[in-house]
């Protein structure tokens, strides 16, 4: 309050003593106005004024302004505005045009897009205060200038690193910008070693002339880019003389690789490449084919293994790339195994995180790494039908641990066996194997290439959780219907476990839907959750002949759907009020109501819920019962009188026979032979 | 029995045993029991229930493996449909020739339905029937001699009224599950359920009292063990005639109409092959009893 009113009162005074000038001497002169008139009232630290809706300082720091470098000038040298104008002056004034006396620079920046954007009116683009400073600016070689080496990337980061409206809101196609630098080579070299020398981003944007890549004039443009970096790197041909052939960089850039293509723009490491080791360096030894490392390994390099792989272009030390140029043997310095991960570092993240991954890091025997899917020098892409990992072979690949009796296939636990040939005959297999169709799930498309987690893991994408999606990324459209499906956890909130894909389709011998196997099975699947009905189901007609191996009869999917099943109470199922006569109709064309009332999963074991099958099949089985009771005793009483007469009947055959043969002694040969036939 | 005597003289050999009679020279001249056809009837009928039996079986013990086996060998389970409704369609046949039979018996030789129907040779149960079955069960249970039985005994009616009763409740029912759209306009669909168990075990019922009570009745009882093949030859041997039927022999004698009802006997081809016939009929029949057995003892469900 007190400052307030104080400054009221100045103003009031100074207002007031301007008045009385005005009055006594009436249009006075306007003389020189000098740097003091100016810090007459700017001196004042609460001077301020306002921009739109901003409250801006209007403090002139006298002391600081008189050690900066233009301190030789007058306020009106550069606010030439105020020239012969009277004090206190209207406000705003006209934005200083360091370009009178800094004509080359204006005319850059103005050219730069910086100046472009400024001339588009953009809000965010940088004039010359916005990087210098105002009144305190200090000669470039001073150390505390703004634009000293050491502060230039914090003075571009200001708008370039994440997070701000600028790369937010502008087309920047680099990211992490100020990040990247200060880990790279050269943001190492300028912040820890404090080489002021050490390239910056003016180094290799220009300070004023900043140009996008893709403007020929550009610094950063392909065909400038070696000559920018030479600025430094004076004798990189020498370095990179198996690659470039010397001079040919500069004066045939439009078909050499730019710096920038192995060395990205703000993330040039120097681990990568160590001094340059060329091939050739490598295979005077390596191309011996009985060469041999200390543990017996073959070390023999087939260099068109490399010439004709994915890696055609990548040099021998960007993997191997502990290799020391300075020495005789340059490999004597390698320690490490090859570390893809270091271009492929998205993979290698999803790799640590995997089973494999995990194995590795447990220093388990049995851990695939890298090369043992995709081979150490003959890397092939996975769309190359050489590569092992082209659709066709990725069975096999897998196959080579996960086949029973491998070495994956005896560690593991679960229930999925003989994995590679059942998913053979399934009809991914068969659809991958026989008819070729390369866009056929094989393992990787469940599994993925290289996060492969066991099902239990609640991030594997074979995750009952997950399973849908996954699934879905191929059957959308079955994805889409299951969802809202009761048997989706987003629909059903249970504890129990709901069925998803593999409980019905199986995981690796998964079945086309309309062969007879899957016909048959479905019924002791869904049977297996819904034991009751599946047994009530085989109680009546349908259930009956599904038995016998008759696939065209009534599934349980065919009333209910098979991904999309509801509740029957649900207007949307297939047997609600709305659709059950439809679904009857789908076999039984003409099909009424009365028809729909059919009880396709009755039992006539149950009084309380179908009393009058029970008592039809409790009457009928007393009827049966009785007439058999009836029938058998009739039959039981019977049999020893039978027996009697068949003794009876015996004897008097025997009488006869005895009869017959006396009479037939007395007649001759044939009656006889007659007794002899009878027995 | 001078009539005895007087039927003795007509034979020129003594007569033999029903037992003896395949190794025996076989006699003259045989009773005609059975029409030609009716002889062609009970074939039929024998082929159609036995298809209807086993194809119908397959379906009512599917939880069993003999169903499953049964059916793939039967061509399968549509095949196995086809064959049933076939034999159906046969078994309607028979009935109604049978009917139509009745009918012109009745224009022929009975003139009227009553002389058919109340007749002495009449189907229809009798108060006859009812003395000479508790004569019979005295006799089961020795406490008088066998009944003299005319020319239907009471268990050979209660056989023929099995099979009316049978093709009206399983023909009926049968017809509705083979045409449940067209019955289910009048129907509630409810009533195909209850069909399904009439029908199912109205024919277990059929099935198991042909096979066991049947057979016994007339193949298996000792004194004709293991057939008697009188219902395909249409012959019986005369002294059967008089032992298992005398007061039809008698009425016969009296009447003068015996000498009408003798023939040749079948040639020796014919017997043989209707033997073979017959052998397959009773063992499928048999089979299925066990099969029956099997299903309801240790596998019903």
């Amino acid at each position: 309050m007190a400052t307030r009113a104080s400054r009221w009162a100045a103003r009031l005074l100074g207002w007031a003593g301007l008045m009385t000038l005005l009055l006594a001497a009436a249009p006075a002169p306007a003389a020189d106005v000098s740097n003091d008139d100016c810090l007459a009232c700017h001196s004042d630290k609460s001077l301020t004024t306002k921009r739109g809706v901003r409250t801006v300082s209007l403090f002139v720091d006298g002391k600081r302004f008189s050690g900066s470098v233009h301190s030789a000038l007058s306020c009106t040298s550069c606010h030439a505005d105020l020239e012969g104008k009277d004090l206190p002056h209207a406000t705003p004034l006209a934005r200083v045009e360091c370009g009178t006396c800094h004509s080359d620079e204006q005319k850059q920046h103005s050219h730069s897009l910086h100046g472009k954007a400024i001339a588009r009116g953009d809000p965010l683009a940088p004039h010359c205060v916005d990087c210098h400073g105002n009144h305190d600016i200090l000669p470039v070689k001073d150390k505390n200038s703004a634009v000293a080496p050491l502060k230039v990337p914090f003075v571009c980061g200001r708008c370039h690193r994440e997070g701000t409206p600028v790369q937010a809101n502008r087309k920047i196609e680099q990211h992490n910008i100020l990040e990247n630098y200060s880990e790279s080579i050269h943001g190492e070299a300028l912040f820890k070693k404090g080489l002021v020398v050490a390239a910056n981003c003016v180094s290799c944007h220009t300070p004023h002339n900043i140009l996008p890549h893709t403007d020929p004039n550009s610094s950063i443009n392909r065909r400038n880019i070696a000559a920018t970096c030479t600025k430094c790197h004076a004798q990189i041909e020498e370095v990179h003389r198996k690659t470039i052939r010397g001079t040919l960089w500069e004066k045939e850039a439009h078909v050499l690789p730019a710096c920038v293509d192995c060395h990205q723009p703000h993330k040039v490491r120097n681990v990568f490449y160590t001094q340059g080791m060329a091939d050739a360096d490598c295979m005077r030894c390596h191309s011996d084919q009985h060469l041999k490392a200390s543990d017996g390994r073959n070390l023999f390099v087939q260099v068109t293994d490399v010439a004709g792989s994915r890696h055609a272009k990548v040099a021998c030390s960007q993997c191997h790339s502990e290799v020391n140029a300075s020495r005789v043997r340059p490999c004597e310095t390698i320690t490490h195994p090859v570390d893809c991960g270091r271009c492929h570092e998205e993979v290698a993240q999803q790799y640590q995180r995997s089973k494999h991954g995990q194995l590795l890091a447990a220093s388990d025997s049995n851990a695939p790494t890298c090369r043992e899917c995709h081979g150490t020098h003959h890397v092939l892409g996975k769309h190359d039908p050489q590569s092992v990992t082209f659709p066709t072979n990725v069975p096999n690949l897998c196959g080579r641990c996960h086949r029973e009796g491998k070495k994956a296939a005896l560690r593991y636990t679960g229930d999925q066996h003989e994995i590679i040939p059942h998913y053979n005959e399934s009809i991914h297999g068969k659809g991958l194997l026989k008819s070729g169709l390369t866009v056929t799930a094989t393992c990787t498309n469940c599994h993925t290439a290289h996060m492969v987690l066991p099902r239990s893991d609640p991030q594997s994408t074979v995750n009952p959780k997950n399973l849908p999606a996954t699934c879905g990324v191929c059957h959308h459209g079955i994805q889409e219907q299951f969802v809202e499906s009761v048997h989706s956890a987003t629909v059903t909130k249970t504890d129990k476990e709901l069925p998803v894909c593999n409980d019905c389709h199986t995981a690796h011998s998964i079945r086309r839907t309309d062969e007879a196997g899957f016909k048959l099975e479905i019924m002791d699947k869904c049977g297996r959750c819904h034991e009751e009905i599946a047994k009530t189901y085989f109680d009546t007609y349908h259930g009956k002949v599904s038995r016998l191996g008759y696939t065209k009869t009534a599934k349980c999917y065919d009333c209910h759907g098979a991904h999309d099943i509801q509740r029957v109470t649900d207007p949307r199922s297939h047997l609600s009020r709305a659709n059950v006569v439809a679904t009857c109709q789908k076999c039984h064309a003409n099909a009424t109501r009365r028809f729909a009332g059919y009880l396709t999963h009755a039992t006539h074991h149950d009084p309380k819920k179908y009393p009058f099958l029970f008592w039809t099949f409790w009457g009928m089985t007393t009827l049966l019962l009785s007439t058999f009771v009836l029938g058998g005793l009739h039959t039981l009483l019977w049999l020893p009188k039978a027996l009697e007469m068949r003794r009876e009947l015996r004897a008097e055959e025997a009488r006869e026979e005895a009869e017959a043969s006396g009479l037939a002694r007395g007649q001759g040969d044939p009656a006889g032979e007659d007794g002899n036939h009878a027995h | 029995m001078p009539t005895d005597l007087e039927l003795h003289t007509l034979e020129t050999q003594p007569l033999q045993p029903a037992l003896e009679r395949r190794r025996a020279p076989r006699p003259e001249r045989e009773f005609v029991r059975f029409t030609r056809l009716q002889r062609a009837l009970h074939a039929c009928m024998i082929v159609s229930f036995l298809s209807l039996a086993t194809t119908g079986l397959t379906l009512k013990f599917s939880y069993t493996g003999w169903a499953v086996l049964l059916s793939r060998l039967l061509g399968g389970f549509q095949t196995a449909g086809y064959i049933h409704r076939t034999a159906a369609v046969l078994m309607f046949g028979v009935f109604s020739t049978h009917l139509y039979n009745l009918y012109q018996l009745k224009k022929s030789e009975y003139k009227s339905w009553w002389a058919l129907l109340f007749g002495p040779n009449t189907m229809l149960p009798t108060r006859q029937d009812l003395r000479q079955f508790l004569a019979t069960m005295k006799w089961f249970l020795g406490r008088g001699p066998r009944p003299q039985y005319g020319r239907w005994t009471y268990w050979e009616k209660f056989d023929y009224f099995a099979v009316f009763w049978g093709i009206a409740i399983i023909g009926s029912t049968g017809l509705t599950l083979w045409f449940p759209v067209f019955f289910t306009r009048i129907l509630p669909g409810q009533f195909l359920n209850v069909a399904t168990i009439i029908h199912s075990d109205e024919a277990l019922l059929a099935t198991g009292f042909i096979f066991t009570v049947h057979f016994f009745n007339t193949h298996l009882r000792p004194e004709k063990f293991p057939m008697d093949t009188t219902v395909f030859t249409g012959h019986m041997p005369l002294a059967e005639l008089k032992r298992d039927k005398p007061l039809e022999y008698e009425a016969l004698v009296a009447s003068g109409k015996l000498e009408a009802q003798l023939e040749e006997p079948q040639p020796e081809i014919v017997v043989r092959t209707i033997r073979a016939f017959a052998w397959i009929a009773l063992s499928i029949g048999f089979s299925t009893v066990v099969w029956i057995i099997y299903a309801m003892l240790f596998a019903y469900r």
